[in-house]
């Protein structure tokens, strides 16, 4: 009879941590952003179809980078629990702390039991009515929740964009301004991006209802063609 | 808040319906004869096409036999961005297919990232009325009109539906509930094909008056509570309510157009 091979519990897990983060390095990142109106979501995506951002519920957004397929999937499961507690309870009750932990606890599940972990990290953004307890949550493939104040940068080289919207990210940007610093951090020092390769979405917080807006290219061209702010 | 998650080959894919049963959580029709119960009933509600799309209406009242039961119920409400629902029969069955109906076009909308056609949204309701049928048997009838602009074709379109999920598109007008038959009546011969939105407000808020006049099931205006009907219009810009203050001023003629005349 063969015996398997003991490998270490710690060697298991790196190597999945390993895979999942390499899968999730080589899709393009994507940023939300509080801002004066309630929260911007900019991701590079040269797609005008395969979305990576999209509506779950009334004020509440899903962002997704890494494999598509998966970050779907994980969208389509958001939309329902989220329409499902609507209709039981009241839309009132449904909320993105819970979601986000309904997602941590899946991909944490997926991360040690199955064979492949899911090679994703999402975000599950809410706006608030006020305008200071907004709800970032940004979730691992191993299903590690970050609640995150300011912004949240998912995907690869999200370090180097970090830092460069700590530089230029402020409580209370206009949108324009909020916008701008998305697509800075997002390019970089050498690259520029245009309207085209972005994908923006805004969960607007004076909206009556449903707060999720998508915006298109050319009022994103619009934006981001707008005078320079005073900080650069 | 629990994830529900189906393998590929067994996903109820942007059908809200097929989701609550999987999930175990359909309505359950009643087993024997509840007519009985003298459940609140929903009236009359109406909806006409004009030149840039539909005029929906519908009045407040609802009725336990020969009770009124609530004098501000809103029988006609927003399906979507496109589309209005409204409903007669019994009220609590019909409020729940609404919102499950509301319910469905934006969990479709968000699941796929766009919207259902007109034409789609008309045939979900139905086959929602359809599977209302073994309540309809036991007397809890539902019956809806659906009306929107199908941004498709340019123009406004209204179905009627019967108890059965049977669904018929209309080219004029629809009405349904227990006064739709006076309504009705005032609306086919106060029709023309190009009328204006204007025209096509006063002619529903005349269509509920006469239904109203005739039916002690359906409510008329009531200037004393400041309860007007329903009354909304859907064009190519999509839903807009008409506020209470210019159906109050609509009524005010009206009233008076029936006094010059007696």
């Amino acid at each position: 009879m063969s015996m398997p091979y003991y490998v270490a519990p710690e060697q298991i897990m790196k190597d999945r941590a390993d895979y999942a983060r390499k899968g999730i390095a080589r899709g393009r990142a994507m940023v939300a952003l509080r801002y004066a109106g309630g929260i911007a979501l900019v991701a590079e995506n040269s797609s005008n179809t395969l979305r990576k951002v999209s509506e779950i519920y009334d004020r509440i957004a899903f962002a997704g980078v890494g494999k598509y397929n998966e970050f779907d999937q994980l969208r389509v499961a958001g939309v329902r629990a989220a329409d499902l507690k609507g209709f039981q309870y009241s839309r009132d009750d449904v909320d993105a702390r819970s979601l986000a932990n309904s997602y941590a606890q899946m991909l944490g599940q997926i991360f040690t039991h199955e064979m492949k972990p899911m090679e994703v990290e999402i975000l599950v953004a809410e706006v608030a009515h006020d305008d200071i307890s907004d709800q970032l949550f940004h979730i691992l493939y191993d299903g590690t929740v970050v609640d995150e104040r300011r912004f949240s940068v998912l995907g690869g080289d999200a370090d180097a964009i970090t830092a460069r919207l700590n530089e230029s990210w402020t409580e209370g940007l206009e949108l324009d301004a909020c916008l701008k610093a998305a697509v800075a951090a997002l390019a970089g020092p050498d690259r520029q991006l245009v309207a085209d390769d972005l994908e923006v979405a805004l969960l607007d917080r004076a909206a009556e209802r449903r707060c999720f807006r998508r915006l298109d290219d050319d009022v994103v061209g619009a934006y981001l063609a707008t005078s320079p702010p005073s900080a650069e | 808040m629990s994830m529900p998650m189906f393998a590929a080959g067994d996903d109820p894919g942007a059908s809200f319906p097929e989701l609550l049963r999987r999930m175990g959580l359909q309505a359950v029709a009643p087993t024997s004869d509840a007519s009985v119960l003298l459940t609140p009933h929903a009236t009359t509600c109406i909806a006409l096409r004009f030149a840039d799309g539909v005029v929906m209406a519908g009045d407040r009242r609802a009725t336990s036999g020969n009770l009124i039961s609530h004098r501000s119920m809103e029988k006609l409400v927003q399906a979507d961005a496109f589309s209005g629902v409204a409903i007669a029969g019994a009220a609590g069955p019909a409020m729940e297919m609404i919102k499950l109906f509301q319910l469905q076009l934006e969990h479709y909308e968000k699941v796929e990232g766009s919207s259902l056609s007109l034409e789609g949204k008309a045939n979900q309701l139905s086959m929602m009325v359809r599977s209302n049928l073994p309540a309809a048997m036991q007397g809890l009838a539902v019956v809806p009109i659906f009306g929107g602009f199908d941004p498709r074709r340019n123009t406004g379109r209204l179905w009627t539906y019967d108890i059965t999920g049977g669904r018929y598109e209309e080219h004029e007008f629809v009405s349904t509930g227990s006064g739709s038959l006076h309504a009705g009546t005032v609306i086919k011969l106060g029709h023309r094909p190009q009328i204006t939105r204007d025209e096509a407000i006063n002619l529903a808020c005349r269509a509920l008056w006469e239904a109203a006049d005739a039916d002690s099931a359906t409510g008329g205006p009531d200037a004393l509570r400041g309860i007007y009907p329903v009354v909304a219009t859907i064009t190519a810009q999509g839903w807009q309510r008409i506020g209470d203050d210019d159906l109050a001023e609509r009524y005010v003629t009206i009233a008076s157009e029936m006094r010059s005349r007696t």
